[in-house]
């Protein structure tokens, strides 16, 4: 088991190198010159060059490239032109809203499927399945962004429980914060729980023709003590893999949603810094994000490892 | 103890006229006794097993009574059920390995049970549970308990089925095709088993099977059931003695069984060629995680395999799960290459044979799956199936003449010529093999390899393909390789007989030797695990299983 989890260890660094690569390459091939663009269009040539020296930039594409993955590793990640401020901690900043945004997101996502999921496959072909359905059709036909206005409308134009928009800051407490946070994540784990709970429904009721639950129920457990014990154990491995290849699609609609909400995290450090064309940021936000999508899959690797016995090898 | 009166179970929403999987069946079973139910599929004695314990599919319903310690089954509410159900019966399946939750200890599953009914703290049901495996006979129980149930063999697995099912103490047992996913070896080891568990806990034990030689070997009563009916029912003596039903005549009749006729004619001289030689057939498969550094494990499945197969007979190779047989067909077919020796066919080297050329031979080998359900494309009617293997004919048949050849064969294994228009799903399970079979013999080949070809049938249907082979054999000189785990298939129908165990061959010869006068201690083994009706039934077991066998 340990030479497993080596192996996809060394997988995940091998992918991430990669991708490092791949990111400056591209960052190469787009046009525009990051000193250039600090400067202005107005700029003196020997400015220019100056700039360009002091950047680094008048090195081989090959030297750059490993300083800035040394620079990375050391938490090093260059500074921001347009914020004046070195992009660690811009990002470091940001993560603090995306991030527990993020987690919430998961988590709300998985309580509304989960329970979802089940209930739809242990009355299938009843009301409620259908009921279950709808919904889930109904959240995944919506954009999360149109999701998050009407929630906004609702709870907090109309009835007030929640901000609009904007975030305290830690430092305003934990419960002003996560108040802050429930909305947007509610709208960005709607779309997700709606895949999650289709995969759960069908991954229950494939589970229920397992002969194994057939043995449950002969030892005498009820239903239900047979549905939570020993199908949504086994249901949940399609799930997970879900889960991770959704986290992508959740970081890509956190960009949009914390525009909506106004929210200071990582989606917004991203289109802000597209806007002002502030390469270096957008670079190392890129980088991160991917980073982060190849962490979770990683630990969606490990979570396999829990849920399924089998695939851990003979010990 | 338990009484079941006109147990009927419908299939459809009550008050409404619905088909009747089960009609009107009857029996009592007194504690310690052991009633097998026996019959072919869709006779209903699966359906008939789930109405005791109140497990129907969904859109089943049971009626009529099932008296079992002074209440009602079929009468008592779902709440009141799961008291009996695991408390007072016990209930074994036949997948060993689908019937465990692979996410889960064994240990902890049949502890569950104990805990569950009892209530006892978790460190008592883990010492009731280890109590158990010792029980059911696991070597190294305290080790196992641990264990996932992928990291057990299928024997060891349907012992902690039995487990399971004996967990809380119950007076009846209820096992469905318990032996059936199981060795011969090994399943006479967990008949074993049943013996001894109903002899010292006084347990009452209802086995089902399709096997009529199971049922021989272990129940006190039998009962015969044919679409959902009860055919005949008594003792299993005298069932056996005196079938009273023709269709449990022709049951016994079905049951492959040592050929009484002499063998074929047309077996070839000695001095003949081989038509199929293996010489030297080894092959290795990496097993085990990929470790960081290093080579994978390897597992040889064939170690040294020598087999000279002659022109026109019908040789059978069998082996227990394992022992590397179907490996070997494939190598034999010229699907996969091993890792060292030759296969000649027809005198020719087959993998030093140019690629094309290859190809160009292989019309005259072919091959006939298990599955009948699985090796056809449910979306081609079968007339294209069976016409797919022309194409490897030199000057490929078009048009009529294809159609002509198609009708031709399908006529040959038995079917109808406009059934070539029809799709896989409208035949049974025979017909199915049977179009098989006729898509294997099309190019005329002069070697047909049948892998269990016949596993998956019913007695009476495995009789009829049998006796298909037979006749190949016989009018059309194909040479047939036959694979199988069942040596009573074989004894029914190979010339040659080929034992393999753990990727060699233990030994090899004319059909009668091997079965009369077996050398190795392993064929015979393998000869006195084979459940075998003799008239006497029950307790007159010529042969005592041997101790020394491996636990499956």
């Amino acid at each position: 088991m340990l030479s497993i989890i080596a192996r996809r260890f060394a997988g995940l660094l091998l992918t991430l190198t990669v991708m490092s690569a791949a990111v400056f390459v591209v960052m190469e091939v787009v046009p525009g010159d990051p000193a250039a663009i600090q400067l202005g269009t107005s700029a003196r040539p020997d400015t220019l060059a100056a700039l360009r020296a002091s950047m680094g930039l008048d090195q081989p594409a090959l030297v750059r490239y490993l300083a800035w993955v040394g620079g990375m590793l050391h938490g090093d990640f260059g500074t921001s032109f347009t914020y004046g401020v070195p992009v660690a901690g811009l990002i470091a900043e940001r993560l603090a809203v995306t991030l527990p945004l993020a987690v919430m997101a998961i988590v709300l996502s998985t309580l509304i499927a989960i329970p979802l999921g089940v209930l739809a496959a242990a009355r299938h072909g009843k009301a409620a399945d259908y009921g279950a359905t709808l919904f889930a059709q109904l959240c995944l036909a919506v954009p999360n962004f149109w999701i998050g206005l009407l929630l906004i409308v609702v709870f907090a134009v109309g009835l007030g429980w929640f901000p609009a928009g904007g975030f305290p800051g830690w430092s305003a407490g934990i419960g002003a914060s996560l108040k802050a946070l429930l909305l947007p994540a509610l709208a960005l784990a709607l779309p997700q729980s709606a895949v999650l709970a289709r995969v759960m429904r069908a991954a229950v009721l494939d589970v229920m023709g397992e002969e194994f639950v057939a043995t449950a129920r002969a030892k005498g457990l009820t239903r239900r003590a047979t549905l939570w014990r020993h199908v949504v154990p086994n249901a949940l491995v399609p799930v997970v893999t879900i889960l991770g290849l959704q986290f992508s699609f959740l970081i890509a609609g956190a960009v949009l949603v914390e525009n909506v909400f106004v929210l200071p995290g990582l989606g917004r450090l991203a289109f802000q810094a597209l806007a002002q064309r502030d390469l270096l940021v957008i670079r190392d936000v890129v980088m991160f994000l991917a980073a982060l999508v190849v962490v979770v899959n990683f630990l969606v690797d490990m979570a396999y490892l829990v849920l399924d016995p089998r695939l851990r090898g003979r010990t | 103890m338990l009484s079941v009166s006109d147990l009927s179970i419908a299939l459809g929403p009550p008050g409404m006229p619905s088909p009747q999987v089960v009609r009107d069946v009857s029996f009592h079973l007194a504690a310690g006794r052991t009633l097998g139910i026996v019959g072919e599929s869709g006779a209903g004695k699966s359906v008939l097993l789930r109405a005791l314990i109140g497990l129907l599919p969904d859109g089943m319903r049971a009626s009529g009574t099932v008296a079992f310690e002074g209440r009602d089954l079929l009468r008592l509410s779902e709440a009141d059920m799961c008291r009996v159900r695991g408390a007072r019966i016990g209930m074994i399946f036949q997948e060993p390995m689908s019937a465990l939750n692979p996410a889960r200890r064994v240990g902890e599953q049949i502890a569950e049970g104990i805990r569950w009914h009892r209530g006892v703290p978790a460190a008592a049901a883990r010492a009731e549970a280890l109590r158990l495996l010792e029980r059911v006979r696991i070597p190294d129980a305290g080790r196992r308990i641990d264990a996932f149930p992928h990291e057990l063999s299928g024997g060891q697995r349907q012992r902690v089925g039995i487990a399971i099912a004996l967990a809380t103490r119950p007076a009846l047992l209820l096992a469905d095709e318990p032996t059936t996913a199981l060795d011969v070896t090994v399943q006479a080891e967990i008949l074993d088993l049943f013996d001894e568990l109903v002899a010292e806990l006084g347990v009452a034990l209802v086995i089902v099977s399709h096997d009529f030689g199971v049922i021989a070997r272990i129940a006190d009563d039998t009962l015969v059931m044919k679409d959902g009916a009860r055919v005949e029912a008594g003792g299993t003596a005298d069932v056996l003695r005196a079938p009273g039903h023709p269709y449990t005549q022709r049951l016994l009749a079905a049951m492959p069984r040592r050929a009484a006729v002499p063998r074929s004619s047309g077996v070839a001289p000695a001095e003949e060629a081989p038509l199929l030689q293996l010489r030297g057939i080894t092959r290795d498969y990496p097993v085990g995680p990929t470790p960081l550094w290093g080579r994978r494990e390897k597992l040889r499945a064939l170690d040294g395999v020598d087999l000279d197969v002659p022109v026109g007979s019908i040789f059978g190779i069998v082996g227990e799960s394992g022992s590397g047989k179907s490996t070997l067909a494939r190598i034999a077919m010229a699907l996969e290459r091993p890792t060292a020796g030759r296969v000649q066919f027809a005198g020719e080297d087959l993998f030093a044979l140019p690629e094309r050329d290859l190809r160009l031979r292989r019309r005259q080998f072919q091959m006939v799956f298990q599955d009948p359900y699985g090796s056809l494309d449910p979306r081609v009617r079968i007339g294209r199936t069976i016409a797919e293997p022309l194409d490897l004919l030199p000057d490929v048949p078009h048009g009529a003449e294809r159609e002509k050849l198609v009708a031709q064969t399908l006529e040959s294994v038995g079917l109808k010529a406009e059934d070539a228009r029809r799709f896989p799903h409208q035949f049974s399970g025979g017909q199915r093999q049977r179009i098989a079979i006729a898509r294997a013999i099309i190019t005329r080949p002069r070697l047909v390899i049948a892998d269990e070809a016949v596993s998956a049938l019913d007695v009476s249907v495995q009789a009829q393909i049998l006796d298909l082979l037979r006749e190949l054999r016989d009018s059309h000189g194909i040479t047939i390789a036959f694979i199988t785990h069942n040596l009573a298939v074989l004894q029914a129908i190979a010339d040659h007989v080929a034992v393999m165990n753990r990727g060699r061959i233990v030994e090899a010869g004319p059909a009668r030797a091997i079965f009369d006068a077996p050398r190795e201690a392993y064929t015979r083994r393998l000869l006195a695990a084979q459940p075998v009706i003799t008239a006497g039934g029950r307790g007159s077991r010529s042969i005592p299983p041997s101790p020394s066998l491996p636990a499956g």
